[in-house]
């Protein structure tokens, strides 16, 4: 069998006002046919408002063997949530 | 079910014995880390690092389903152009659909795997991948359509609920989407069986015959006993299953048979009652050499099932070549202009 | 063929009104019918969703007209027996929608040609006098639209695909043009509805139809509408080819063969 199609991965708004979220992957050979697919596959029982179609190689991943080094340095930091300050008791609307 | 292994005993032992590409040193201290990240909770993804024989054997399992999703449409397409009424054609064709959609999802999160579907299908159509028996058995008569619905669906959802919880990421997603979808298959089967069942005489014997073919073969969908077996422990320490074969069949059974007492309709089982003491049906021996025979030679439709898989493949080729003709086209235009 | 002729659940239509629906509902039914074969059996599974989708579209608006035909005229006891009884000669669809799906290029380019003139029959109800139908029409045109899209970006990609996809497409239209003329045949029962308010007159875009899907085939590799000597009639005197009675045999077996019954 030729390998003639591209794989596309699919990001469904499922309203306006929400963020486009990862729904899965089709494949296809073109845009055009990418979002009629993807249309056909994702969104039969009214799930979108909106699509976003981009072709998966084109997605620039981290790698897996670096999530130390990229996101543990970020878990000590605790002083950039709000909750490590104390306030008054009384203090509102802070 | 979908996700059992069909494989014969023979299969699995020459599969253990393959050497996989990793060495085994390496391999040794990934699997010691792995597994403590499956006992701790982790879900896997795509591109962690993986022991090579939870690849194979997810690529398998995840394969199989989805092969088992595409040929699932052909026994109940057999009915879409006779249909009774326009609102159970409706149903029918849009279920059948959704079953395309699963396999489309499957294919999905089996290819995150490194396997193209391409490569996947091709194994179907050698008649080198295995998916359900179930779908070797014929559907002659309408009410088969509706037990298909009732037992086939309802038996997928005792299966498929827990996989929603697996430890590979992309399957477990995928399973979610497909459970949320399917939980009407199972209703549109069971009212079917019911109008039948409320019908006349004949729509009543209609829907009694069609479950004495279908029962038995639903039970054999969660595949032979595997409490003793060593791959069925290695799944589950891996949390690609959740629970044996037995424990599922007897959750489905238990669940089953008062849906059929409420319709009047009779289990073709001599043995089948309640055991007060376990809280569950006792139920008679399930006859695992028709299963093999189907596994191994496709039972009735085995080879009608393929035959049509081919068929619409080799129809796809000029079509696929049209398509990517037509965008070289295009792209040569607009590097010309 | 005894049970067909002892029962005739459905009668004819009386009204003008809905004689011209039921030509609708027919053409609907019929072309969602033969979709429906490709269910499981599409070349590619991504386009099995879609030609279900396309089933599933228009046998949803053929149900729509004909339970609602059913409130104007009582020619049937429910909508099943008026879609799934009657004889063939009582099916007033028109002979396009009952060609077969000899392959992907046949049932791309029977879509189009179909969808892109159903689109201006159904525009033509969208000040209907009846409220309900301009309604279906409403609804409808939306699906119709995406079904042009997606029949149309086919039949570009088969036209200007390969020498093979280009010579399957040029044998689908040799084949189905023939038909085309008989989507905006003139006859009593468009004049009356014309007349009474229920559709403005849509045959008269005929030529701006041939010049739109003229120019699509065009831009498809040059494809070329053939010369044909005489366009081929019948559909709408219930004058069929041979391929409609293959499909009631199929469509119409569990209401004919069990008449009467809930399902």
């Amino acid at each position: 069998m030729t390998k003639n199609w591209h794989l596309y991965e699919v990001f469904i708004r499922s309203k306006n006002g929400l963020a486009h979220k990862h729904a899965g992957s089709v494949h296809a050979q073109d845009a055009e046919t990418a979002v009629l697919s993807a249309r056909d596959l994702y969104t039969r029982r009214g799930e979108a408002s909106s699509l976003w179609i981009m072709k998966s190689a084109d997605i620039i991943a981290s790698d897996p063997g670096e999530v130390g080094e990229l996101f543990d340095p970020a878990d000590d930091k605790i002083y950039r949530h709000p909750t490590f300050y104390t306030v008054p008791d009384g203090v509102k609307n802070m | 079910m979908y996700s059992t292994d069909l494989r014969t005993d023979k299969e699995k032992k020459s599969a253990d014995q393959q050497v996989l590409p990793t060495s085994s040193q390496n391999d040794a201290k990934l699997w010691d880390a792995f597994q403590k990240r499956i006992d701790k909770g982790d879900v896997i993804e795509a591109k962690d690092a993986m022991p090579e024989k939870y690849r194979a054997t997810l690529l398998r399992q995840i394969s199989q389903h989805a092969h088992s999703e595409i040929v699932g449409q052909l026994p109940e397409g057999n009915w879409v152009t006779r249909a009774p009424t326009l609102k159970r054609k409706l149903i029918l064709l849009a279920k059948i659909q959704d079953e395309a959609g699963h396999g489309l999802y499957l294919y999905s999160a089996a290819e995150t795997l490194g396997r193209s579907r391409d490569d996947m299908v091709a194994d179907l159509l050698s008649g080198k991948a295995k998916y359900s028996t179930i779908f070797n058995y014929p559907a002659p008569c309408w009410a088969d359509i509706g037990t298909i619905g009732w037992l086939v669906d309802g038996a997928a959802i005792v299966n498929q609920i827990p996989l929603c919880r697996c430890s590979y990421g992309p399957y477990a997603r995928a399973m979610v989407r497909v459970c949320k979808e399917e939980s009407f298959h199972q209703r549109q089967g069971y009212e079917i069986v019911t109008t039948l069942a409320q019908g006349t005489p004949e729509q009543k014997a209609m829907a009694q015959d069609s479950l004495n073919r279908f029962w038995w073969p639903s039970l054999m969908m969660f595949g032979p006993s595997d409490s003793a077996s060593t791959h069925s422990s290695q799944n589950m320490k891996w949390k690609i299953k959740r629970h044996s074969n037995d424990v599922l069949r007897q959750r489905f059974i238990d669940a089953t048979v008062p849906q059929a007492e409420i319709l009047g309709l009779t289990i073709p089982d001599a043995d089948l009652k309640w055991n007060e003491k376990r809280g569950s049906y006792d139920f008679g021996d399930i006859d695992w050499t028709e299963f093999w025979a189907v596994i191994k030679d496709g039972g009735l439709c085995g080879k009608d099932r393929i035959r049509a898989r081919r068929a619409a493949a080799k129809d796809g080729v000029w079509v696929r070549a049209a398509a990517e003709a037509y965008v070289q086209k295009q792209s040569a235009k607009e590097q010309a202009a | 063929m005894n049970i067909a002729e002892n029962y005739i659940g459905a009668t004819t239509p009386s009204s003008p009104k809905t004689a011209y629906m039921l030509r609708l509902a027919d053409n609907a039914l019929i072309l969602g019918q033969r979709l429906s074969e490709m269910c499981g059996h599409a070349p590619e599974m991504e386009l099995d969703l879609a030609l279900t989708n396309i089933s599933l579209d228009l046998i949803g608006q053929a149900k729509l007209l004909f339970e609602h035909i059913l409130t104007l005229e009582d020619l049937a006891p429910n909508a099943d027996v008026l879609a799934l009884t009657r004889p063939q000669d009582q099916y007033t669809n028109l002979l396009l929608v009952a060609q077969p799906n000899v392959d992907f290029a046949h049932i791309v380019l029977r879509q189009y040609l179909f969808s892109t003139m159903q689109k201006i029959q159904y525009e033509a109800l969208l000040g209907s006098s009846d409220k309900t139908l301009a309604a279906i029409a409403e609804k409808s045109l939306k699906e119709i639209a995406y079904h042009i899209r997606f029949a149309k970006s086919w039949v570009l990609r088969l036209g200007d695909g390969t020498p093979e996809s280009s010579e399957r497409m040029a044998d689908a239209l040799d084949c189905l043009w023939r038909f085309t003329g008989e989507m905006f045949e003139r006859d009593n029962i468009i004049e009356q509805a014309e007349v009474s308010g229920l559709s403005t007159d849509f045959t008269s875009s005929y030529e701006d139809w041939q010049m739109e899907v003229k120019d699509g085939l065009a831009e498809a590799g040059g494809l070329v509408a053939p010369e044909v000597g005489q366009m081929i009639m019948g559909g709408h005197k219930g004058q069929h080819d041979e391929h409609l009675g293959h499909i009631l045999s199929d469509m119409q077996f569990m209401q004919l063969r069990h008449p009467g019954l809930q399902w």
